[in-house]
């Protein structure tokens, strides 16, 4: 049927679950970072997180895929006075979770705005640590709150690893298109891979909802 | 028919050649005031600034057109999404699903690279198709295309949402002033689900900015395919695609300021009912 490609579009399809997931983990951290940023004390630190997430949010998913793909290979060229490039890979991962992240900032701030003072200070006050604060108490309740939110987000990130195949990373998209150049039948094969893109979101929107019933279990339900 | 294909024509040619000498004079007006021995990476930029400013051009036109084409074409859809007649929701249901469940590259590859591969479409047998030799075989039209219907799925969403959202007494008012049922939805629904989605909307107009870069995928010469070509001659990745960053966030930054504009004259009567309290209070 897929006249012997059809494994390669399953290789092709793992590669964009792994280059989502590493996305993912790329943003998380970049959007934990942004949304602390946002919310501290010091005023020029709030200012540039806010101008950076307003400035990624409006740039182009693929001009940040090129940029970090070429541009910084130029740079990091420039300064070592040697030829370096970042993989195809690391440049796609970076770039999706800059986007990603420059989203999840907000998603972040709000859940935080949105947890009780007291909390923080009854569990000061019962002497855990700044740190242990924030880990026990603070962050498990930040997810629950941000979950709907960052889970939209990675619907929108798992379509946007398609642009990684403009710098060559042999993920679905590619896989693809390699598949239509050489049987000449480029419909075929690009309904095939949105056939497979919508089976992965579908599958990762199962799993979402799956983990927004797991933290709300102590939740009561509204009305 | 010809006589209005033939204006459509003179305007457009108009438009683009205005726009033609317009960049060629900020060109040569940027060239100048850097001069030739200019500091890098300014005299690179003046030198191929008619480019980028022609496809700052043809990125606008096609935000600006496939979004009207997007816009027309969800009203029809949302209209059917609602329905309850099985026939209307179920197709417009899966259209919305496909088309928001899919990379937009593997929309545009799917229409451009994908279409000819049916050679009815083509016509190789019957010696070409009007469809084919004029449309379909065309970057700028299959970007459209493929822009239009993305755009259209989205906005049908929120279109949907902003009409389910309505209070139910304004529809029953309607029925109760008698109104037949396309009355209600062009008077009184419709016009009142868009003022309610606008802000939404906005967003999504953003994302259409953002998407269409990939136009430089299939060969056009929008910002990105611009940018992309004139690298392709300076190696100046960095300098260029940084320069392309900004004029994509001046162009969403006008966007979005248009349509701030637009929510504040279309909420102008909440605005106008403060002052006249104000009055109140003062007379009592």
């Amino acid at each position: 049927m897929f006249h012997g490609f059809g494994h390669l579009l399953i290789i092709g399809a793992w590669m964009t679950v792994k280059l989502a997931v590493a996305g993912l983990v790329v943003g998380l951290a970049l959007g934990l970072i942004g949304a602390a940023a946002a919310l501290s004390r010091f005023a020029p630190l709030r200012w540039a997180a806010n101008t950076w997430n307003t400035l990624m949010r409006g740039l182009p998913e693929m001009l940040l895929v090129l940029i970090l793909y070429y541009g910084t290979g130029e740079v990091l060229s420039r300064i070592t006075g040697e030829h370096v490039t970042l993989s195809a890979f690391a440049a796609g991962a970076t770039a999706l979770g800059i986007a990603f992240g420059a989203y999840a900032a907000e998603v972040f701030r709000s859940a935080l705005l949105e947890i009780p003072k007291g909390q923080r200070e009854a569990a000061l006050a019962l002497g855990l640590s700044r740190r242990d604060t924030f880990t026990r108490i603070t962050l498990p309740q930040v997810w629950r709150l941000a979950l709907p939110g960052l889970g939209n987000l990675f619907i929108v990130l798992l379509k946007d690893t398609a642009l990684v195949s403009i710098i060559g990373l042999d993920e679905l998209m590619r896989q693809a298109e390699n598949a239509a150049n050489f049987t000449k039948l480029p419909f075929s094969f690009y309904l095939a891979a949105s056939g497979i893109y919508l089976l992965l979101t579908f599958v990762a929107m199962q799993a979402i909802q799956h983990m927004e019933r797991q933290t709300n279990r102590g939740q009561r339900k509204a009305a | 028919m010809d006589v209005v294909s033939n204006l459509l024509l003179f305007f457009y040619d108009a438009i683009h050649g205005g726009y033609s000498a317009l960049c060629r004079a900020i060109s040569q007006w940027l060239i100048e005031l850097v001069g030739s021995s200019g500091a890098e990476p300014w005299s690179s930029f003046a030198r191929h600034s008619y480019r980028i400013l022609m496809g700052v051009g043809l990125t606008v036109n096609l935000i600006v057109f496939s979004s009207l084409v997007g816009l027309v074409l969800s009203v029809g859809i949302a209209l059917a999404r609602i329905s309850k007649h099985k026939l209307l929701w179920m197709p417009a249901y899966a259209y919305i699903y496909f088309l928001r469940g899919t990379p937009v590259l593997v929309q545009v590859y799917l229409i451009y690279y994908g279409l000819g591969q049916f050679a009815f479409l083509r016509g190789t047998e019957s010696g070409g198709t009007w469809l084919w030799d004029n449309v379909l075989s065309s970057p700028y039209w299959c970007a459209i295309i493929a822009f239009s219907l993305n755009e259209a799925a989205y906005t049908a969403e929120i279109l949907r949402g902003a009409i389910v959202s309505l209070p139910r007494g304004e529809v029953e008012a309607a029925q109760a002033l008698g109104l037949s049922r396309v009355a209600q939805f062009r008077d009184i629904i419709l016009p009142r689900a868009f003022r309610v989605a606008l802000p939404a909307y906005s967003n999504d107009f953003v994302l259409l900015i953002k998407s269409s870069a990939l136009a430089s995928t299939i060969t056009l010469m929008d910002l990105m395919g611009a940018t992309r070509a004139v690298i392709a001659r300076t190696y100046m990745n960095m300098d260029f695609f940084l320069l392309a960053g900004v004029l994509y966030l001046i162009i969403t930054a006008v966007c979005i300021g248009g349509f701030r504009l637009l929510e504040r004259a279309l909420s102008a009567h909440r605005r106008a009912s403060a002052p006249q309290r104000r009055t109140g209070v003062q007379t009592a």
